[in-house]
C-alpha cells in the first residue's frame, strides 16, 4: 500500500513538472531577452537608444537610435488597424447576425483559409502585385514602402478580428435583442444599437489582438517594406522593429548584435503591454 | 407615422446592411483572389524535376526535395516533443491541480506564449538551443523552438476534450478500486484522443506556415539528408526557402511553385480540421 502511494505521488510529480513547463518557457524567454537586451541599452544610453533618430549600425562611427523602427511599427500597425478593423468588424456583424446559414459556412471557411495562409506567401504576393502596383499608381521609383506593408498587414489581421468579434457578438443574450425588436426597432438597428454595444469589450479585444498580430509580424513586412532604416513615410522605404531584428542578425557582431537583442526586448515589452490590455478586455467581456 | 423619418431610417438601415454584405463579400473575394493567383502562377512552374531533385550549382537547376523533406522532419520532430508535453500539462490542469493559483499561473503562461511573435521565438531559440545547448543551427533546434510555440495549442485542445469526459466514468473507475494513474491511463487519456488529434492538425498548419522562428534556428541549407542526420544539420523548410528564393535570389518561378504547394497544403489542413471537427462532434452526440 505504501509502495502504491509512493508510485502515485511520483506520477503526480511528473504531471506537475509537465504542467509547469509552460511557465518555465515564459520565464526562459523573459530572462534571456532581459539578460541579452540590457547590455547594449546600457552602453548606448537609454535615451539615445530609444529616441535616437539615426540607425547606422555598420557606419564607421555607428549610431544606434531605434526611434525610426518604433515609429514605423506604431504607424504601420495604426494604418493596418484603420483599414482592417472596419472591414473585419462589418464582416463579423454580417456573419454573426445577418447571413443565411449556408453563406455563413462558406464565408467562415474562407476566413479560416485566410488565417492559414503562410506569411511568406502574403509577402510574395505583396512583392509581385502590391509593390509594382503602388509604384505605377503613385509614380514613385520603388513601391516597397510603408503603404504596402500597411495593406498586407490589414489583410493579415482580418481573420483574428473577424473570429474574435463573431464570438463576442454571439455571446450577446438573446433577450437584449428581443426587447429591442419588441420596442419596434428593425433587426439591423437592433444589431448595431444593441448587440454591438453589448459586445463592445469583446470587439475591443479583437482590435487589441489585431494590434498584437500586426506589431509582431516579421517576414511579410520584410518582403514588402523596403527595409531602409528611415523615419516613417507613407511612400518611403521603412524598417519595422521585427524586421530590424531579422534583417541584420545573420551578419551582426559585437555591440550591433547586442543592440538587436535590445530591439527584441523593446518589442517583447510592447507585446506584454498589448497582452495585458487584451486580458483586461477579455475579462470584462466575460463578466458582461 | 412620420413619412420623412421613415425613408431616412430606411436609407440608413439599407446602407448598414449593404456595407456589411460588401465587407463580407470583399473578404471572400480577396481570399479567392489570393488562392487563384498563387495557384495560377505556381502550378505551371511545378515539375517532377523540381519536386524530386536537390539544387545543383553544376547544372544550375533548382530542386526542392530537401526542403520538402526538411518540412516533414521538422513537423514529425515537433509533434514527437509537443504531444507528450501538451497532453501532460492538460492532464495536470484538469485531473491533478487543486491549487487555483497554480492553475491560473499556468494558464496565464500559456496565453502569454501564444501572444509572443515568432521572431522573438526565433531569437530566443537561437540563443538557448543553438548557442547555450550547443546544437548549432539545426533542424532539431528549430523543432524545439516550434515545440514552445505550439505547446499552448495542444494544451488547449486537449483540455477542451478532457472536459467532455464524463465525471461519472472517473468515479466508476475509482469505485472499482483503480488508482489515480490507472484511471488516467485507461479512462481519461482515451477520452481526449479527439483533442489531441485536433491539436496535431492545428500545429501542423502552424509549422507549415512558420518562417521567422526558423530562419535563425534551422537555417537555410538545402542538403539531402535522412531523418536523424537531417535533424542534426541545418536545413530550410518550404517557407524559409520560399523567402530565400524570392527575396535573396530573385527566383520567382520557384517561389510561386513553393507558394502553390503551401497553399494546397493549407487547404488540405483546413479541410481536415473541419472534417475531423464535424466527425468528433457527431460521435459525441451518440
Amino acid at each position: 500500500m505504501k509502495k502504491k502511494k509512493a508510485f502515485e505521488n511520483f506520477i503526480h510529480g511528473i504531471f506537475l513538472i509537465l504542467g509547469l513547463i509552460t511557465v518555465g518557457c515564459v520565464l526562459l524567454i523573459t530572462v534571456y531577452l532581459i539578460i541579452s537586451g540590457i547590455p547594449a541599452i546600457k552602453k548606448i544610453g537609454f535615451w539615445n537608444f530609444l529616441f535616437g533618430k539615426e540607425w547606422a549600425s555598420t557606419a564607421k562611427e555607428p549610431s544606434y537610435g531605434i526611434l525610426p523602427f518604433i515609429l514605423t511599427s506604431v504607424y504601420g500597425t495604426a494604418g493596418a488597424i484603420l483599414i482592417g478593423v472596419p472591414i473585419g468588424f462589418l464582416t463579423s456583424v454580417y456573419l454573426a447576425k445577418l447571413a443565411p446559414a449556408k453563406i455563413r459556412t462558406v464565408v467562415s471557411s474562407t476566413v479560416s483559409l485566410l488565417a492559414g495562409i503562410p506569411s511568406v506567401v502574403y509577402g510574395l504576393i505583396g512583392m509581385m502585385v502590391l509593390v509594382p502596383g503602388i509604384r505605377k499608381l503613385f509614380h514613385i521609383p520603388d513601391g516597397a514602402s510603408l503603404l504596402a506593408a500597411i495593406i498586407v498587414l490589414a489583410i493579415m489581421i482580418l481573420p483574428s478580428i473577424i473570429n474574435v468579434s463573431i464570438t463576442a457578438l454571439e455571446a450577446v443574450p438573446k433577450e437584449y435583442e428581443d426587447a429591442s425588436l419588441a420596442l419596434g426597432a428593425t433587426p439591423v438597428e437592433t444589431y448595431f444599437k444593441v448587440s454591438v454595444p453589448a459586445a463592445k469589450s469583446g470587439i475591443a479585444a479583437a482590435v487589441v489582438l489585431g494590434v498584437g498580430r500586426a506589431i509582431g509580424e516579421a517576414m511579410t513586412v520584410m518582403m514588402v517594406s523596403g527595409n531602409a532604416p528611415n523615419l516613417p513615410e507613407l511612400f518611403g522605404s521603412v524598417r519595422f522593429l521585427t524586421t530590424a531584428v531579422a534583417s541584420e542578425m545573420s551578419y551582426s557582431s559585437g555591440l550591433q548584435r547586442q543592440a538587436l537583442f535590445s530591439i527584441a526586448l523593446v518589442l517583447f515589452l510592447l507585446i506584454m503591454l498589448i497582452d495585458a490590455a487584451l486580458n483586461f478586455f477579455l475579462k470584462r467581456s466575460k463578466e458582461g | 407615422m412620420n413619412g420623412q423619418l421613415n425613408t431616412r431610417r430606411k436609407i440608413k438601415i439599407g446602407l448598414l446592411r449593404v456595407s456589411c454584405g460588401l465587407c463580407a463579400a470583399f473578404t471572400c473575394f480577396l481570399t479567392l483572389f489570393l488562392l487563384i493567383y498563387v495557384l495560377a502562377k505556381g502550378i505551371p512552374n511545378l515539375s517532377w524535376e523540381l519536386l524530386s531533385t536537390k539544387p545543383s550549382y553544376l547544372s544550375g537547376t533548382i530542386g526542392i526535395l530537401p526542403d520538402i523533406l526538411n518540412t516533414v522532419y521538422i513537423i514529425v520532430a515537433t509533434l514527437v516533443f509537443v504531444l507528450p508535453l501538451g497532453v501532460g500539462a492538460a492532464v495536470y490542469l484538469t485531473e491533478y491541480a487543486k491549487n487555483k493559483r497554480i492553475v491560473a499561473v499556468i494558464e496565464y503562461a500559456a496565453e502569454t506564449l501564444s501572444g509572443i511573435p515568432s521572431i522573438i521565438y526565433g531569437l530566443v531559440g537561437m540563443l538557448f538551443f543553438c548557442q547555450f545547448l550547443n546544437m548549432q543551427t539545426s533542424l532539431l533546434a528549430g523543432a524545439l523552438t516550434l515545440v514552445i510555440m505550439n505547446l499552448p495549442t495542444v494544451m488547449r485542445t486537449t483540455q477542451e476534450s478532457l472536459k467532455t469526459v464524463p465525471q461519472s466514468y472517473r468515479e466508476g473507475a475509482f469505485g472499482l478500486g483503480a488508482g489515480k494513474w490507472r484511471v488516467i491511463r485507461t479512462v481519461v487519456l482515451p477520452g481526449c484522443i479527439d483533442g489531441v488529434i485536433t491539436g496535431c492538425i492545428l500545429s501542423v498548419g502552424r509549422i507549415l506556415g512558420e518562417s521567422a522562428a526558423l530562419l535563425f534556428t534551422a537555417g537555410f541549407a538545402h542538403a539531402l539528408n535522412g531523418f536523424f542526420e537531417g535533424l542534426g544539420s541545418a536545413g530550410a523548410t518550404l517557407t524559409v526557402s520560399l523567402y530565400v528564393y524570392a527575396k535573396e535570389q530573385g527566383e520567382f518561378g520557384v517561389a510561386f511553385a513553393i507558394a502553390a504547394i503551401l497553399m494546397i497544403l493549407t487547404l488540405l489542413v483546413n479541410l481536415l480540421a473541419a472534417l475531423v471537427g464535424r466527425w468528433f462532434k457527431r460521435r459525441q452526440k451518440l
